[in-house]
């Protein structure tokens, strides 16, 4: 796995950590970027990132802990779609299903924008052999198994992503 | 620069309304198809695109053989290598 051919793609080496839809984006847009670039790709997805191997992602964005995030409405005329919502923290705690709301606000912002969703960013990462390494550890943790992952995802530890990483040009933790 | 107007493309590739990294994404992949020396003409409206699309030229060794902006859209003409 190590990269001895000088002549060899330059390499991305992602860590992705977060499993919300906020957090789901970086890894994926970069990966499949530097895809297209014709990089090669390795992303290793630990703790709450395990779950963006899932087949069916089930993210969601809870505004709760995100407090810079803008409120808006991804519908209406424009002035009204440019108007910050200011919730209140005891609102967005409280009230039953605020996180599903923020969650469709989100997705319908992205897909208004012509933002590609999770899923097609993942799809477009498998049709590049973006590598997708599960980390054991935090599986065991969290009671995942490889068969509850997309067929592509591979297994892996800390010194599997090291020894990938040691190699790769450019290296984020997200 | 080359005058725009005698560059022929082998193919049109529209990325208008996609964003980042779906216009490069789909740029990359209408590259493959071509052979070399054959160019592709891309249309987008991502505001991103390019410095993104000057960026893939210099990592994959795609020559971009011009590029414009105009109403809020970009057209670049790029060579496979």
């Amino acid at each position: 796995m190590s990269k001895s051919d000088p002549n060899a793609p330059k390499r991305l080496a992602l860590i992705a950590s977060k499993g919300t839809l906020d957090w789901a984006y970086p890894p994926f847009i970069l990966a499949s970027a530097a895809g297209a670039m014709g990089w090669e790709v390795g992303v290793f997805f630990t703790f709450y990132g395990l779950t963006l191997l899932k087949p069916k992602l089930t993210a969601s964005v809870s505004p709760l802990g995100n407090p810079a995030m803008p409120m808006k409405m991804p519908f209406g005329p424009e002035e009204f779609q440019n108007i910050n919502w200011n919730m209140p923290n005891l609102l967005m705690a409280n009230v039953p299903g605020f996180e599903s709301v923020a969650t469709n606000l989100m997705k319908q912002t992205f897909k208004n924008k012509g933002v590609a969703t999770i899923e097609e960013l993942r799809d477009m990462c498998v049709e590049m052999d973006v590598r997708l390494i599960g980390c054991q550890m935090t599986m065991d943790v969290f009671g995942f198994k490889k068969q509850d992952f997309i067929p592509q995802a591979e297994i892996g530890g800390a010194a599997t992503f090291l020894e990938y990483a040691a190699d790769a040009d450019v290296q984020l933790f997200i | 620069m080359n005058n725009i107007e005698v560059i022929r493309e082998d193919q049109l590739l529209d990325c208008s309304g996609l964003l980042c990294p779906m216009s490069i994404v789909k740029t990359s992949n209408a590259m493959k198809e071509l052979g070399s020396g054959q160019i592709l003409k891309v249309i987008a409206t991502d505001a991103g695109y390019l410095p993104d699309v000057e960026a893939w030229s210099r990592q994959t060794g795609n020559l971009l053989l011009n590029s414009m902006a105009e109403d809020g859209k970009f057209v670049v003409f790029l060579q496979k290598s």
